[in-house]
């Protein structure tokens, strides 16, 4: 757990690409295989499954720390991380012992056997085991939210330089559904075991935004333009005879999505698509919040499954009759993911070809990516017709060309502090419109202020509080935002009656009052321009 | 009326009339230390411990008319007995003992408990009514031994050097950069200065300080000189042109606020050590209790939050505003300190 610990500490304390991956490898070196094994499902996202609610640790700490519980949530608010307060409140103790991250995590999992009382012992135990920064990263693997700053590339890389394998063969051993607890670190890397290959998806290719002018892209007729559809990116895999469904957080969601069921006697063995989840009724998308709908329930009930449909919208074919053709040009691919949806649809409209959009010059393309959201798209992807089909996110042959966000003045009400980086102060903010004299709020966002102005506002806040509710302060209403946000829909569930997609601060308005601030009227004006369906 | 008071612009002594760490100018004042949310310009008379002297004629005239008085040295004023007494915090730092009619004020400024070598280590006060800081009165702050971070800082230098990286520290331009300079093993590599704290310094070697006298930069140095080198520099410098000349460099900060994972990241350096010349929850609860007062008056900080806990460990705990701002602009969140570089 030291050189675990120790690790996490390096990682953390620099933001250069090349220290951290001086720092994985060399823990690589030292660590035995099975504490490789549990370090790579860490940092790729794997987690053991929470076994104690946190309401009880929160208690715990605040006995073991031996402060009212009052003031460990004050503690909280500040610190902005459950795992590093309390590891922070445990009276320091240097300690001796030193088990293996593979002990902790099985201590952790075995914990769901037990009882609350039995679970308060064992965690008092190991906090009294541990200095403070193994007790954080012991709560991080208990409260499930272990975020580094290291990227999966990152990791990839540093692990393929240790082992000697390839990068690209390596990111994709490491996908899909290994389980840390069973898999060999023999067996996930060198890959000698053949059996879990078939659910095992490959690493998506992704797009990054234009930055350039689209006439600098060349002939147009040497791009393939689509639109881009807002739902969720998938990987649809038929392999052995059954069906996986891959996110693009690399989650297993099959169970979600058994609509697709179907497809597994529609399509040829050995078959990977690439597409969006999308949900789809009579011919056309509907909103994003639709699908959000039915993100997180365990249960797919038939109520759901008739309220938010979702077909896949397919943008590329991966692997064809059981090869691998992601290095075949893209003309190629297309044309081959063409016939096979061709022939679905036979049968079936649940899989559905994301059709080409029709251009003769880059001035056409740009009038069809003003119409994207009254397709409810969020603009046009570019893609070269030679492209491969690449690992990760990548420049050169795959553009997303979004549509310029809308966007509304609005005054700041409520903000709250941040958690991690920007805890301690107030990055979190509430937005409010008018309806008559009132100003009614409609979103939250946090992002898009630089550091020196979120030192402002945070400033701000701590000056002109109305009042408080725990982690939350009312303020006197003084500044106007400009709210961007790429869409809107109706919703039940908000006061305001609408919910944005994306909302961010574009800009801090200095140069306007609260009453110039936009109405809630306003707001209902958008959506009927932009037709959003009501769910 | 009480022997001391919250005012407007200052701690006010009616008796005696006269003001501790006003915020405004007044007629005559005792100021606690020479950081600039306590010595403030602008006052007719000013009384410090002879320590400080030097620094508030630097800071705030070479001319203001200035009184000095030794620790534990008594002085009458009105029939208040005023004296001062060692806090810890930084060179010249003094707790104010207010006596009258056998009642026991302490104003302690800020403070720590810890050993400094160059000041006098905090001297518990008897008294009725104490009032304190509470900077990092919240039990997440808890510091580690200094030693253990000094050799961390060393460390750190080193591997810079060895990587042909400059270090860069930055501190408080008065206390925390003379510590740090005091901690600096010296054999690893020159250390130099940013002008700031080398005219401070200058004016605590005057005053036989046990300081290396260590240059500073200047635009005569050439880049090479700076090769493997500690730059010691006000937290201000981060992110100025005036660190550029320095590339490439590995920047560190030395505070208090470096405990939490969140505020190291915000700060955007490559490393945060924790060092505070405040005192941490433990020594905050310590020092209180030493005191044995009843009223504690709480001044800045986590206030409320402290304030509640005071009193449910049964002390009778207020707090009143102050402009006071502890070791806020340590991590660049200050309004005051920013005229200094």
């Amino acid at each position: 757990m030291k050189d675990f610990a120790a690790l996490i500490t390096k990682l953390d304390q620099t933001t250069k690409t090349l220290k951290k991956l001086a720092a994985l490898k060399e823990f690589f070196a030292v660590a035995s295989d099975s504490d490789k094994v549990w370090t790579l499902a860490l940092l790729t996202g794997k987690r053991p499954k929470r076994t104690v609610r946190t309401s009880l640790l929160r208690e715990w700490s605040a006995e073991a720390g031996n402060i009212p519980q009052w003031l460990f949530e004050e503690s909280y608010y500040v610190v902005g991380d459950l795992g590093e307060t309390m590891s922070l409140l445990h009276p320091n103790q240097e300690t001796r012992e030193n088990k293996t991250l593979d002990h902790w995590i099985r201590q952790i999992t075995g914990l769901q056997d037990h009882s609350d009382a039995e679970k308060k012992i064992i965690i008092m135990e190991a906090w009294n085991q541990m200095n403070q920064t193994e007790r954080f990263v012991f709560n991080k693997l208990i409260a499930g939210s272990f975020r580094i700053g290291v990227s999966q590339k990152l990791i990839v890389r540093a692990l393929a330089q240790f082992a000697e394998v390839e990068e690209n063969i390596l990111a994709h051993r490491l996908m899909g559904n290994w389980n840390p607890a069973v898999i060999s670190y023999h067996d996930l890397v060198y890959d000698t075991n053949q059996e879990d290959d078939n659910s095992r998806p490959y690493p998506f290719y992704l797009a990054y935004a234009l930055e350039k002018e689209v006439g600098e892209l060349g002939s147009p007729e040497e791009w393939q333009a689509e639109r881009k559809w807002d739902g969720i990116r998938g990987q649809l895999i038929i392999r052995g005879g059954k069906l996986y469904v891959w996110s693009r957080g690399e989650e297993l969601v099959t169970d979600k999505f058994p609509e697709y069921e179907i497809l597994t006697a529609l399509l040829p063995d050995g078959t990977v698509i690439d597409g969006e989840i999308l949900p789809y009724k009579e011919g056309k998308p509907l909103s994003f919040n639709v699908l959000q709908t039915r993100i997180g329930r365990k249960n797919v009930s038939q109520k759901i499954l008739n309220d938010a449909p979702v077909i896949l919208m397919a943008y590329d074919l991966l692997e064809f009759d059981g090869k691998d053709i992601r290095e075949t040009p893209l003309r190629k691919r297309r044309n081959l993911l063409e016939k096979l949806v061709a022939k679905v649809n036979e049968t079936s409209q649940i899989l559905r070809l994301s059709e080409t959009v029709a251009y003769q010059n880059w001035d056409q393309l740009a009038q069809e990516r003003e119409e994207s959201r009254k397709h409810l798209s969020e603009g046009i992807m570019l893609k070269h017709k030679d492209s491969t089909y690449k690992v990760g996110r990548k420049k050169g042959d795959w553009w997303k060309w979004k549509v310029d966000p809308l966007t509304v003045d609005a005054v700041m009400i409520y903000a709250m502090r941040g958690h991690g980086r920007r805890a301690n102060l107030y990055t979190d903010y509430t937005f409010a419109v008018w309806k008559g004299e009132e100003l009614i709020p409609f979103t939250k966002a946090y992002s898009g202020l630089s550091d020196q102005e979120i030192r402002k506002v945070d400033n701000f806040v701590k000056r002109n509080t109305i009042d408080r509710f725990g982690p939350v302060r009312s303020v006197v209403p003084t500044h106007v935002f400009e709210i961007a946000f790429e869409g809107i829909a109706y919703s039940s569930r908000h006061k305001s009656g609408i919910a944005l997609r994306f909302p961010r601060i574009n800009r801090w308005r200095h140069d306007k009052k609260i009453e110039e601030a936009n109405t809630l009227e306003d707001l209902h004006q958008l959506l009927k321009v932009y037709h959003a369906v009501e769910s | 009326m009480n022997l001391l008071e919250f005012t407007e612009k200052g701690i006010y002594c009616e008796k005696a009339d006269l003001y501790i760490d006003p915020w405004q100018p007044v007629e005559k004042a005792i100021v606690t230390h020479g950081h600039s949310d306590h010595a403030r310009w602008g006052t007719k008379n000013y009384l410090c411990q002879k320590d400080s002297k030097e620094i508030l004629k630097h800071r705030l005239g070479a001319d203001i008319s200035l009184q000095t008085l030794d620790y534990r040295q008594k002085i009458n004023i009105n029939g208040v007995n005023f004296t001062l007494f060692p806090a810890g915090h930084i060179v010249g730092s003094a707790q104010i003992l207010a006596e009258s009619n056998g009642e026991r004020w302490v104003v302690s400024g800020d403070y720590k408990l810890e050993q400094d070598p160059l000041t006098p280590t905090f001297e518990p006060v008897p008294c009725d009514v104490f009032v304190t800081e509470s900077t990092f009165g919240l039990p997440v702050y808890s510091w580690k031994n200094p030693e253990d971070v000094y050799h961390e800082i060393n460390q750190w230098w080193q591997e810079n050097r060895k990587e042909g990286l400059v270090s860069i520290l930055t501190g408080y331009t008065l206390g925390k950069a003379q510590r740090l300079l005091h901690a600096l093993d010296t054999s690893i590599g020159p250390v130099y200065l940013h002008g700031a704290i080398y005219n401070i310094n200058q004016i605590l070697i005057n005053q036989h300080l046990p300081l290396y006298d260590a240059p500073k930069v200047t635009s005569d140095h050439k880049k090479e000189d700076f090769k493997g080198a500690m730059i010691l520099a006000p937290p201000s410098a981060v992110g100025s042109p005036w660190i550029k000349k320095f590339i490439p460099y590995s920047i560190g900060t030395a505070s208090g606020w470096m405990s939490l994972r969140g505020t190291r990241r915000r700060r955007s350096v490559d490393r945060g050590f924790v060092l505070s010349d405040h005192a941490d929850w433990k020594g905050l609860n310590k020092a209180i209790k030493a005191t044995g007062a009843q009223k504690i008056i709480i001044t800045h900080g986590y206030r409320d939050v402290f304030c509640r806990w005071l009193n449910e460990c049964g002390y009778d705990a207020r707090v009143e505003d102050t402009l006071f701002e502890g070791e806020l602009s340590e991590i660049g969140e200050s309004t005051v300190e920013k005229q200094e570089v």
